[in-house]
């Protein structure tokens, strides 16, 4: 799936054409909950009986599940159940204590985060974090500038590299502002924007990474009903040029609109995985969002 | 739309600069740079041109020096003002490149027998030294951020000059003599002799426009959006891509680059070096000098680092009663500093995204 990075502002057309939706991602209605169920040609990534200590802390506990290509996963749970940690996991801000994860067959523990990032997994942050004193559009030419190979020489001497680099990584920058629906911000300074747009500023800036698979935390934390309609149309949008999305939210309701699959977890353990009317219905779930005690449920 | 967009909506001098056509703007670049080059005979201009030179050294020596600090300024200000490496030992570049040169050229050196070149053919040498330089205190210093890089820096300065001053081959306090000027020859005479420091003044002028030039090209590619993403948010940069290891590396190279082309010019002008030249105050004056002008902005670094340079000249020579002046020059440069810091604590000429980063900080601090 790694394919050389092409350099045309018409990229998101172009990931339009990507063969992914064969693996039309219209839930699991036969009913298999288990991450075994979707091995084979379509797993994109691979979490395999991760656990992650922080001294006597169990962040993660024995956590599998596994993403396939082209669908919206959601990973939910209550407040400190292990969302973000394993986000970070996945992006190599934490190293596991134990277990593997593989994106495309491919293990990311121990890789670097730009490493990571340039194998095609973004990501956004809970809490906003863009590069403040930057304008909008240099924002998302950060991320652009993962796949460009424009060294300190050529940015020096300013060589053909530099120039076709430079065009081309603004040119799909301007595209993904427009994308996201912010273009007429991408001069203004990323601390200026409103909240709602510096979350789509980040999702911007995540996609012009050209990822593969890219992870939201918690996107819609702080959005009023009509802003989290808004995300969830964006998310969709996203998901139709061809890139697996993996969400991580509390919010249930949100969650059950837009995704093809969900994993919940608790106390940094999986309780349930499924379909969101699956999901739904699980009586772990609703106990570990209603607080009824897990035995007595 | 684009950033240049926003620079022209912005009032001042700059906003109006930005606002010009094109053919405006290099008039008034190339009006600058005739200026600049004129600058040695400043003297002649009747009324303000008599309490512009200094009085108690040669004025044209006093622009020289002036070149080679707005040199390092321009270094220091790539390493703490883009990259936001605090570097405190900055003079340890300069010191690089001029005993590079000196050990290359100077017939005091153990390599003259094998070496003996012409000061044109150290120069690669030694800026290609000190580039290793900055990757070796680059490297192990990495993880390091903000108070523990600027100690560590402090003590790379200080191994330099300890070095220096104690080992045989570098000569301590003797130093090294004769090292060779610049080459170049004008109706049969040299043109960087002893005497007359116009032309290093020009040499200079015309290695700081380079610099200008390729630090300006740097700012504005990814090398330059990168060092800013550093800058702000590290972790964050990183997971967007950004190898923060290289481009820190390379603020680290480039800085020790220029600070090393201020000592081999620094060289190549004096003649003599010896370890009593790069003391540490040297690397807090001109560390003062990029803050006081305005970190991150060249105009603010060229600015600070001239001063600094100029400050104490200018008052060598003048006396109060029975006092040179010149004896007081760090009380009377520190003081100067401490107006200037706190009228205008972004600097004198600040870069926009730094002074919003200082807004900021003090907003988290304020009581709410």
């Amino acid at each position: 799936m790694s394919e050389p990075h092409m350099e045309t502002p018409e990229e998101l057309d172009r990931a339009n054409e990507r063969p992914v939706d064969e693996a039309a991602p219209t839930g699991n209605p036969g009913g298999a909950t288990t991450s075994d169920s979707v091995r084979g040609e379509d797993v994109l990534l691979e979490v395999d009986h991760v656990t992650l200590r922080f001294g006597g802390v169990v962040a993660l506990n024995d956590v599998s599940f596994s993403l396939r290509k082209g669908e919206i996963f959601g990973l939910i749970g209550p407040n400190g159940a292990g969302k973000t940690t394993c986000f970070n996991a996945m992006t190599g801000v934490y190293r596991p204590t134990s277990g593997a994860i593989r994106f495309q067959g491919e293990s990311v523990v121990g890789k670097k985060k730009h490493e990571i990032t340039r194998g095609g997994i973004a990501r956004t942050f809970q809490n906003v974090r863009l590069f403040p004193e930057m304008t909008a559009l240099e924002n998302v030419m950060v991320g652009a500038d993962a796949h460009h190979k424009t060294s300190v020489l050529s940015a020096l001497f300013r060589l053909p590299r530099f120039w076709q680099e430079e065009k081309s990584g603004r040119a799909r920058s301007i595209e993904l502002l427009r994308f996201v629906g912010i273009a007429h911000r991408a001069g203004d300074v990323s601390r200026n924007l409103s909240y709602g747009e510096q979350r789509r500023l980040e999702i911007a800036r995540a996609l012009a990474t050209n990822p593969t698979l890219l992870c939201l935390d918690e996107p819609a934390a702080g959005f009023n009903p009509a802003e989290k309609e808004d995300l969830l149309r964006l998310i969709r949008k996203i998901r139709d040029t061809g890139v697996t999305v993996l969400l991580i939210e509390h919010d249930m309701r949100l969650v059950m609109g837009v995704t093809d699959r969900i994993v919940v977890l608790e106390f940094g353990k999986k309780i349930a995985e499924g379909t969101p009317a699956e999901v739904r219905d699980n009586p772990a779930v609703i106990a570990a969002y209603l607080g009824v005690p897990t035995d007595a449920a | 739309m684009s950033e240049k967009a926003n620079f022209r909506e912005n009032g001042g001098v700059r906003g109006w600069f930005g606002r010009q056509p094109t053919w405006v703007r290099s008039v008034v670049v190339a009006v600058a740079l005739v200026l600049a080059f004129l600058l040695p005979y400043a003297g002649d201009v009747p009324l303000i041109g008599p309490q512009i030179v200094t009085e108690g050294i040669d004025w044209p020596s006093a622009l020289f020096n002036m070149s080679y600090y707005v040199l390092l300024a321009l270094g220091l200000n790539v390493v703490v003002g883009y990259a936001g490496l605090l570097d405190l030992g900055y003079v340890g570049f300069f010191a690089v490149g001029a005993y590079g040169t000196a050990l290359l050229t100077s017939p005091d050196s153990v390599l003259y027998a094998d070496t003996g070149w012409k000061w044109l053919m150290a120069v690669p040498v030694a800026l290609a030294l000190t580039m290793v330089a900055g990757l070796v205190l680059g490297w192990p210093t990495l993880r390091l951020r903000g108070d523990y890089l600027a100690i560590v820096t402090l003590g790379f300065a200080e191994i330099i000059r300890i070095f220096a001053t104690s080992t045989t081959t570098l000569r301590g306090d003797r130093g090294f003599a004769s090292i060779p000027h610049p080459p170049g020859e004008w109706g049969g005479k040299p043109i960087f002799g002893v005497t007359d420091a116009v032309p290093y003044f020009w040499l200079g002028l015309v290695v700081i426009i380079a610099v200008i030039l390729g630090v300006r090209n740097l700012d504005r590619s990814r090398v330059g959006r990168s060092w800013l993403a550093i800058r702000e948010d590290e972790e964050a940069a990183e997971i967007m891509g950004v190898r923060t290891i290289k481009y820190k590396l390379w603020a680290f190279a480039i800085g020790a680059f220029i600070g090393g082309l201020g000592g081999v010019l620094f060289a190549g002008e004096q003649g003599f070096i010896n370890s009593q030249t790069f003391v540490l105050q040297f690397s807090i004056l001109v560390l003062a000098g990029v803050v006081m002008g305005g970190s991150g902005n060249m105009a603010g670094a060229i600015l600070g680092g001239a001063l600094i340079s100029y400050i104490p000249d200018r008052l060598r020579g003048i006396s109060l009663g029975d006092t040179d002046l010149y004896e007081y020059r760090f009380a009377m440069f520190g003081l100067v500093i401490i107006i200037i810091m706190v009228l205008r604590p972004q600097g004198l000429i600040p870069s926009r995204r730094r002074a919003m980063e200082l807004k900021d900080r003090e907003k988290e601090v304020a009581p709410q």
